[in-house]
């Protein structure tokens, strides 16, 4: 398959967030802020990459009946590392994101990922799949956090836009994530069929 | 290559060592950034230290170590500059739980300023403590006199603003704050060999 194709199915095509509607947790929870978003989306690409990377690496090495615990037990591992990495010397992504760094693990983007294209392809096309799925939830968290914040704070990455008192705090709380990702997923979908 | 087959032994064997690999590659990674998360940690208690005594040079003089209500709390004396308590309440009062911040009490028993070490409130929402309690912003408590009594949230009867949305933050961070002052009364307690030393009007005449 071609290396380019791969990429932009996962940015477009395949986007995780507004076509697949994989890993809806991180993507409610942590897109309080365009900032909180981009981390995350950076975060999870980063963990994308090396668990495609490894699983097309030794997927031959594992039996088909013990996969699952195999990719999860290299995820969990992964998002560990990354975890005292971010905290020793990115410290303020660590400190943004906090909780949401080990949840990680369980985002079913990647072990979707692991199972539906790593343990099927090669080393080269697994890792472009883990970029082009990662820039493409990245971009999604982005945009969906920057829409929060704005309408929630009248900011975007903290730079005022507007007086903070015209904005909708329900948009930074919960239910204001559903909102915003429905009407997102709705504009997303309109253009990806026009 | 062909790919193993699932029989026992294969896969006994494929989850060994795929454990045996990652617990390799976490304690080597952990090994490698230990040292450089430990420093962080003093460096930032260093500056919390600093920034809630308000100034550079603060030289703590003596150093307790308190516990009540499952909470640990070590208290620093810097003399006339006043004590910074840091309060550790590793119980779920917060939202997230976990909760660590740094006080800064000066000896008449006013807030001189806080900090928030480690958190685990939710991003945008509870987060926010790190900045709405100082001066200026709208939960101010910087100033407030804790011999006054306990500072609260104005939906339990209090007059300090709670952070919009994020109700349970804030009374943990107040119960924190509250704690702290306590703390710090039961140290001064010990020095003087007082036993009633946990009320607060009855202890100022201790605080030199």
């Amino acid at each position: 398959m071609n290396n380019m194709k791969v990429l932009l199915n996962g940015i477009v095509k395949e986007n995780p967030t507004f076509v697949l509607l994989l890993g809806m947790c991180p993507t409610l929870g942590t897109t309080s802020s365009a900032f909180n978003g981009m981390s995350m989306g950076l975060a999870t690409m980063a963990v994308l990459i090396f668990s495609n990377l490894i699983i097309s690496l030794i997927k031959n090495l594992i039996p088909d009946m013990v996969r699952i615990p195999s990719f999860i037990v290299v995820i969990a591992s992964l998002v560990t590392i990354l975890q005292m990495v971010l905290q020793a010397y990115v410290p303020a992504v660590y400190e943004s994101l906090g909780l949401f760094i080990p949840l990680i693990v369980v985002n079913c983007i990647i072990l979707g990922r692991a199972e539906a294209f790593a343990a099927k392809n090669g080393v080269v096309n697994s890792i472009f799949d883990g970029i082009g799925m990662g820039i493409g939830f990245t971009i999604a968290l982005t945009l969906l956090g920057g829409v929060r914040e704005l309408l929630g704070t009248g900011m975007i990455f903290s730079f005022p836009v507007f007086p903070e008192n015209y904005g909708a705090l329900l948009f930074v709380l919960a239910p204001g994530a559903f909102i915003a990702l429905g009407y997102l997923i709705a504009i997303v979908n309109r253009i990806r069929k026009s | 290559m062909k790919k193993l087959k699932s029989t026992w032994y294969n896969m006994a064997c494929v989850l060994t060592g795929i454990a045996l690999v990652a617990g390799a590659a976490l304690a080597f990674v952990n090994e490698m950034t230990k040292g450089t998360i430990q420093e962080l940690k003093e460096k930032s208690e260093k500056a919390a230290i600093a920034q809630v005594l308000g100034g550079n040079d603060v030289n703590v003089q003596q150093v307790d170590t308190v516990s009540f209500n499952d909470c640990k709390f070590v208290v620093m004396n810097a003399g006339d500059k006043g004590v910074a308590v840091k309060s550790v309440d590793p119980q779920k009062a917060s939202f997230g739980g976990g909760l660590t911040i740094m006080v800064g009490i000066d000896p008449n028993g006013s807030v001189l300023g806080y900090s928030i070490l480690e958190t685990n409130e939710t991003p945008g929402l509870g987060a926010k403590a790190a900045q709405w309690f100082q001066k200026g912003e709208k939960g101010d408590i910087i100033g407030r006199n804790l011999t006054d009594g306990e500072l609260t949230v104005s939906k339990d009867g209090g007059d300090v603003d709670a952070i919009t949305a994020s109700t349970i933050t804030s009374r943990a961070f107040l119960r924190a704050v509250n704690a702290a002052y306590k703390a710090y009364h039961q140290t001064l307690a010990v020095e003087e060999n007082n036993t009633d030393g946990i009320s607060g009007a009855s202890q100022q005449n201790n605080i030199k």
